[in-house]
């Protein structure tokens, strides 16, 4: 017998969890974007290096540039929120701390996508 | 064991400071430590992004932070993690297909992984100096 699990859970799927691979999916697929999107935001970081303020702002009003922008910080955000889930995971073993520090981590992914958005946003709107 | 005692004195199982640092091992710590540092390190981008939408004055604030030598050491750490983060992964990307498990294969892309990063790291910031 190689398949320990009831023909029922099979069906059901999830595991304890409830959130079956749900959360390795979502690792390496925003690890694979990561690959482009962080290549190309290294890239722009170098061509923007010493750039006076209007230049930069004029870089950033392009938006296949603001869009890339935006894409590398929405899926960065999202793929550290996951790992430091899984670091949270490992280390911490008393509830309640735990439970605090999945929240922390869940704000600070939040705040960090949703600041940077608003600044690049602004930015390429010209205000 | 729904009534065992966790906090008992029992035997421990031998960790980390027990075993001679491998090179897969200490690959592996590492991509937990730059994935863990690249969190923090998002701080400066939402500080650099800020500081351009609010303004010339604090653009040029923010540029002058990253333009010191403290600001270029930390932005050096940085692109090494980034760069060692990223090869890491495209190594776990490998395991992920089922190749690369051979101890030989295993203990190759993880000289590979630092040898790599630290590499690229220097021929990016060559390029960031001739393109300056």
């Amino acid at each position: 017998m190689t398949d320990m699990r009831t023909p029922l859970g099979k069906v059901r799927g999830l595991g304890s969890a409830k959130d079956g691979t749900s959360h390795f999916w979502r690792q390496r697929l925003t690890a694979v974007a990561n690959v482009f999107l962080i290549s190309f935001f290294v890239i722009l970081v170098i061509a923007l290096q010493g750039a006076d303020y209007a230049s930069f702002i004029e870089a950033l009003q392009n938006p296949i540039i603001s869009t890339l922008l935006l894409l590398v910080i929405l899926v960065g955000c999202l793929h550290m929120k996951l790992g430091m889930q899984v670091i949270i995971e490992d280390y911490f073993h008393s509830e309640g701390l735990k439970l605090l520090l999945l929240m922390g981590n869940i704000f600070f992914a939040s705040f960090i996508a949703l600041a940077s958005v608003v600044a690049v946003l602004k930015i390429s709107f010209g205000g | 064991m729904a009534n065992a005692d966790l906090k008992a004195n029992r035997p421990l199982s031998p960790h980390l400071q027990i075993y001679k640092p491998i090179v897969t091992m200490v690959m592996s710590i590492l991509h937990r430590i730059t994935g863990a540092a690249l969190y923090f390190g998002t701080i400066l981008m939402a500080f650099w992004l800020i500081c351009a939408a609010a303004g010339p004055e604090s653009y040029q604030f923010a540029m002058d932070v990253f333009g010191s030598f403290l600001g270029r050491l930390v932005l050096f750490g940085f692109t090494w993690a980034l760069v060692h983060h990223m090869i890491g992964g495209l190594r776990h990307f490998i395991w992920d297909m089922g190749h690369g498990f051979e101890l030989s294969a295993a203990n190759w892309m993880a000289r590979a992984t630092i040898v790599g990063s630290v590499a690229l790291t220097v021929i990016l910031w060559i390029i960031g100096f001739i393109v300056a």
